[in-house]
């Protein structure tokens, strides 16, 4: 259980796009928006699917067309080194040794299992949500599908380039907002040319002042940044994109507006795939949900079906 | 951008997936592209590498008062407290002609390589965030490194010339052949920063020893001394010493920026064709063989 405690501290399997901000207004209260539960997912819930996941049930529902498969994720597993310190990231062998362990001269690489032999099927015109706890393998399942993280076992296989939305980690904090729509422009995949082309639409969209595209990043406020790297990142559209955490930026205005153009790039998009803890997100954009605990599918379908079985076990 | 290799189950996957993936011509991502793509690619990426490293410099100075400024300041500072501690509290008699242009020439020529070794060597590591959310080609870390040292380098090449000047050096046309020995000196460093990008991924413990590796190759390399005059009664290891690289592209500029060093003398440098050969050779292959040795590892790089 060592491997489960280090990944679900968070920093481990979570926090790694380098974007930290948008994780604001996730704790909506899901249960009362809910339609009425449908059978399969009280049957799902009587069977006491925890978050332990004691029972992995697959629940195929037809949402949305089902011709062309965009993404295949074939038991896929995805572990992490990392040099862990302290007696208890160290393991039993820890407690045996005494303090030798704790202290040895070199420090074994200790892997966090963060996807388990996960296996399903994404398709044309799917909007697929996962949930899960945070340190749940969510994120790094993302990183795996985008082909950002290697694979230890198993394969993914897509089509054209998935593309994650996110762009903060290119951008540099003591530069200006120009010059950083520009990077991230340029780090995002586009030409030179493009990004000039695309620089208004980025500016105007993200609504921030003229005056304050001069000024380093720094200076702008958590909301300002969110929007212009919102702005940024959808400002190009793929065929898979993957979506974590990039929902709830800025103002409830701004909330609105970028909600709308998750829906355009939804529509130009193959398939999307969207990453929140909010729920009432998930269930407004996507068909098809996907639950991951400790690295593991345990229900995969319909948006009700999931959500329900997932707030009755998280409720417990 | 995309990986596109054939598709061959890895451990662990099935046949079945496999053959449907290939059905509807589905890719398996994260792989290591042919080297001619992957050089491909690089240069569809070019403009990102030139503004990634024109960013990284502006914003190491944005947030001071002086602003800019520091690309000049700091090289002079550098040189003021080598010439402090050589050329008055370290002081020995053999020194070669005009000390105060030979150390300039030498701690700011050595810095373009000590550069690209330190910050090369953190260019993925430190990038990690970056390595995880967007596709490129993970070279363009480590060239960014090199372009933005080379910018360093042409605002201390301009503070050097100055200060060769101030020495009493006059300006000549020898002086352009700077430009050769620091786009091999170039080369030579870009292909170090590739190994020291990758060695750093797979064991993060080097970039803790780079400093002393560095400080060993400051002194063994002749920036305060010329090599000739101390290893050269040292048979083969004088022989070895000053074949390394960077005393040859170090004896390369100074050879051009200063006259009265010039000749075969007890302090004075003397290059000939295979000094030149040299240079390049070492450029050309190290560049050559530290962007294999990365592409190598491309698609690992996400990893850790």
């Amino acid at each position: 259980m060592t491997e489960q405690t280090s990944s679900q501290n968070g920093s481990v399997a979570t926090d790694r796009s380098g974007e930290d901000l948008e994780t604001i207004g996730q704790d909506a209260p899901p249960a009362e928006e809910k339609a009425a539960p449908k059978p399969a997912a009280k049957k799902a819930a009587k069977k006491g699917v925890g978050p332990t996941g004691l029972k992995k049930i697959k629940t195929r529902v037809p949402v949305g067309p089902r011709e062309r498969p965009t993404v295949i994720v074939d038991n896929l597993h995805v572990t992490y080194k990392v040099y862990a310190t302290g007696k208890r990231a160290t393991g039993r062998n820890a407690e045996k040794k005494g303090l030798l362990a704790r202290t040895p001269g070199v420090r074994r690489a200790h892997e966090v299992q963060a996807v388990r032999g996960i296996s399903f099927t994404a398709y044309e015109g799917d909007a697929i949500g996962l949930v899960g706890t945070n340190g749940s393998g969510k994120s790094t399942l993302c990183q795996a599908i985008a082909g950002l993280v290697p694979a230890k076992r198993g394969a993914v296989y897509s089509e054209a380039n998935p593309t994650m939305l996110g762009v903060g980690a290119a951008l540099m904090n003591d530069l200006s907002g120009e010059r950083n729509v520009i990077l991230g422009g340029l780090a995002l995949g586009m030409s030179l040319d493009e990004v000039k082309s695309k620089y208004q639409d980025i500016v105007d969209f993200s609504g921030l002042k003229p005056e304050f595209l001069d000024y380093p990043m720094r200076t702008y406020s958590q909301g300002m940044g969110a929007r212009l790297r919102f702005s940024i990142a959808a400002s190009v559209s793929h065929q898979v994109l993957l979506i974590d955490e990039a929902l709830s930026v800025g103002d409830r205005l701004f909330g609105q507006r970028s909600e709308e153009r998750i829906r355009e790039l939804r529509e130009s998009a193959g398939t999307v795939f969207v990453v929140s803890h909010a729920l009432p997100t998930i269930t407004k954009t996507c068909n098809r949900v996907l639950w991951i605990d400790q690295g593991k599918l345990i229900m995969d379908g319909g948006v009700d079906e999931v959500i329900e079985a997932y707030t009755e076990a998280e409720g417990a | 951008m995309t990986s596109i290799l054939p598709i061959r189950p890895e451990t662990g996957a099935s046949q079945r997936a496999a053959a449907r993936a290939a059905e509807y011509g589905l890719v398996q991502l994260g792989g290591r592209p042919p080297l001619g793509r992957y050089i491909k690619e690089l240069w569809a990426r070019r403009h990102f590498a030139l503004e990634f490293a024109k960013s990284r410099f502006r914003s190491a100075n944005e947030a001071n008062r002086l602003g800019m400024a520091w690309v000049v300041l700091n090289p002079l500072i550098q040189a003021a407290v080598y010439g402090l501690i050589f050329g008055f509290i370290l002081t020995s008699n053999s020194k070669p002609h005009n000390y105060t242009a030979f150390l300039v020439c030498g701690v700011f020529t050595i810095g373009l390589f000590s550069g690209c070794f330190t910050d090369g060597a953190k260019s993925l590591v430190a990038n990690r965030g970056l390595v995880r959310t967007l596709h490129f080609p993970r070279a363009v870390l480590p060239i960014a490194t090199l372009l933005n040292k080379l910018m360093e380098l042409v605002a201390t090449t301009v503070v050097m010339c100055v200060i060769v000047m101030l020495t009493g050096e006059m300006p000549q046309l020898d002086w352009l052949l700077i430009i050769p020995a620091y786009f091999f000196l170039a080369l030579f460093s870009g292909g170090i920063a590739f190994v020291a990008a990758r060695l750093t991924v797979h064991l993060r413990d080097i970039s803790q020893l780079i400093p002393f590796i560095n400080r060993l190759i400051f002194y063994l390399s002749g920036v305060f001394y010329i090599v000739g005059n101390r290893f050269g009664d040292r048979g083969i290891l004088g022989k070895v010493i000053e074949a390394n690289p960077l005393n040859v592209y170090l004896s390369l500029v100074r050879y051009a920026m200063l006259e009265g060093i010039r000749g075969t003398g007890p302090n004075q440098i003397s290059i000939d064709a295979t000094t030149w050969i040299m240079a390049a050779g070492y450029g050309v292959v190290m560049f050559v063989v530290g962007f294999i040795f990365f592409w190598q590892a491309e698609g690992l790089y996400g990893r850790d």
